[in-house]
């Protein structure tokens, strides 16, 4: 699986309560957490997420268990999120959504290409490559098939 | 020579198990999301309905048609599929689950954060999202990878007015806010056996905010009384000698009253040194403090006084205010000025009854003081019950006495 997007940098802890507000959460309108997602961050970010990879600090997605979260920055059209480590609830809710998520190191500069590449297990970030860890096998078949629901249908 | 979560889910630190789950629980506000993935994988049956809950808490009573109607949804889910289901003003889900549901030894998840509260009873207890929990309620399965553990071995006994929020608070700034990610951790020691079954709770409510899987106690007797008060009993666990990753030593009769600074819960700091800091609104609730122990420390600070800020308590449950009210805490509460909530999350989260205005800064006793949480452009300060009564009483952050506790 081989993804590109366009770098938006990000600091470390980034919670999900900044994600998606807890304000906007009792609705199943996907729409809605699309709108608001990091209003309380920056509300220009969410515009720039189609395309784009989120290249964050430690311990990314913090905080609340809600699914909304990842649910959001995957409708918005981000395309993968890179970060040296993520809050292992995000993680798994990331990967359940179809939405990459990568641990690794990558020196961040805005609108800098990103690749990243889940088979080799590499990210390059303006041009430096660097090894990621690789997911699970059961994570990359849940990702090929675009979230767990999708790949449960399929085994039916 | 294992820790307890490589007892309990029967594998090394580092394995990938597929694990049966015993308990599986969802609130009104995960229970709807989990509720569309379900359907979404194709409505795949529930392979264990007497294993499930379904318990709200969030936004208690609704508030508005929107969250009626998904809430309609959901109860009349719960209903039809024979899940155990609690109502609005049952209480919170860490809190209900800990009042005779979770056994020692057991693997329970919660499509909640919060849900390694439930360590505190010598079970494997872990927050996941709503997808995964579709999957369990469909296969009663998940899988998960054994945590290496933290050991954060306690000695000595509180004194003064320090209690276990103050110890929790502590434990996630020595380790910081991802300190113990994708790892447990373990309270062990002689100190533990001070600390009561409620104050326990606490202190594995807050390891989540450290990153951690899971907070775990070793059942011991104190475990036992409790659940034999629900008709339990249970064997204690005892200890075998294991290889933590790493080891934090903390005498309880070291420590102070301290405070987090928003927006981070590991920013622990005394109280003494940010006393007089304005206060706008004090809040006593939540899975990490709404507890009848609470409530009763709560009552006796501020007996036959009056706080002169608004002051919001909210049982943690229905049993919680029950028992509030039977003992006269509840009178002594009101008495006192305060307002009291339906058991529930309350403001917590920022999206029910006692939100926060732009500017105002809130004495809370719940878990997360992150940026905008109890409403926008508010602030956040967390800490115990009786810096939350003291406090309340000044309408300034105050030290509690030292005899306050008692």
């Amino acid at each position: 699986m081989q993804l590109e997007g366009k770098a938006i940098c990000l600091g470390a802890d980034i919670d999900t309560d900044v994600i998606i507000a807890g304000r906007y959460l009792r609705t199943k309108d996907r729409q809605v957490w699309v709108e608001h997602v990091f209003e309380d961050l920056d509300p220009s970010l969410g515009r720039r997420l189609p395309g784009s990879v989120i290249v964050a600090g430690r311990n990314f997605g913090c905080g609340s268990s809600r699914e909304q979260a990842a649910v959001a920055l995957k409708e918005a059209g981000l395309v993968a999120v890179v970060a040296p480590s993520f809050s292992r609830i995000f993680f798994r809710n990331a990967i359940n959504v179809g939405l990459p998520v990568v641990e690794g190191e990558c020196r961040c500069a805005s609108g800098d290409l990103v690749l990243i590449d889940l088979d080799e297990g590499v990210v390059s970030c303006g041009g430096a490559r660097t090894l990621i860890r690789p997911l699970t096998t059961r994570m990359q078949e849940i990702l090929r098939a675009g979230g767990l629901a999708p790949l449960w249908r399929a085994k039916k | 020579m294992r820790t307890l979560s490589e007892r309990i889910l029967g594998a090394r630190a580092g394995d990938y198990v597929d694990a049966a789950i015993d308990r599986a629980f969802v609130h009104d506000g995960t229970g709807v999301l989990t509720l569309e993935a379900w359907k979404d994988m194709g409505c795949p049956g529930l392979a264990h309905p007497e294993r499930l809950y379904i318990l709200f808490d969030h936004i208690v009573p609704a508030n508005n048609s929107t969250t009626a109607a998904l809430q309609k949804e959901l109860r009349e889910f719960a209903r039809k599929q024979g899940i155990h289901f609690s109502d609005i003003g049952g209480g919170i889900c860490h809190q209900l689950m800990g009042e005779g549901e979770v056994l020692p030894g057991e693997i329970v998840v919660g499509a909640d954060s919060h849900s390694c509260t439930l360590g505190a009873f010598g079970a494997f207890a872990t927050g996941v999202g709503a997808t995964d929990m579709a999957a369990i309620w469909a296969s009663g399965m998940t899988w998960l990878r054994v945590p290496e553990t933290i050991g954060v071995r306690l000695s000595g006994s509180f004194t003064g007015a320090v209690e276990a929020k103050d110890l929790a608070l502590t434990v996630v700034s020595k380790l910081g806010m991802d300190g113990a990610s994708y790892q447990a951790l373990e309270y062990i020691g002689d100190g533990t056996k001070s600390l009561s079954m409620e104050g326990r709770l606490t202190i594995t409510n807050l390891a989540t905010e450290a990153g951690a899987k899971t907070g775990l106690f070793y059942a011991d007797d104190v475990t036992r009384a409790y659940l034999l008060e629900f008709g339990h009993r249970v064997e204690p666990q005892v200890p075998e000698p294991c290889t933590y990753t790493n080891e934090v030593s903390i005498d309880l009769g070291d420590l102070e009253p301290v405070v987090a600074v928003p927006p981070r819960v590991d920013s622990a700091r005394p109280v003494e040194s940010l006393e007089g800091l304005h206060l706008d609104q004090v809040f006593v609730g939540t899975c990490t403090n709404g507890r009848f122990e609470d409530l009763q420390r709560f009552a006796s600070i501020v007996r036959g006084k009056k706080v002169v800020v608004r002051t919001i308590v909210i049982p943690s449950s229905a049993e919680v205010l029950r028992k509030a009210a039977d003992k006269g805490v509840l009178s002594t509460i009101v008495a006192a000025g305060c307002t009291i909530g339906t058991p529930g999350c309350g403001p917590c989260l920022g999206a029910h009854m006692g939100v926060i205005g732009e500017g105002e800064v809130c004495l809370s006793t719940a878990n997360r003081n992150f940026t905008n949480r109890m409403g926008i452009g508010g602030s956040i300060y967390l800490a115990s019950v009786a810096t939350a009564a003291a406090s309340a009483l000044k309408g300034v952050l105050t030290v509690p006495e030292v005899n306050h506790a008692t």
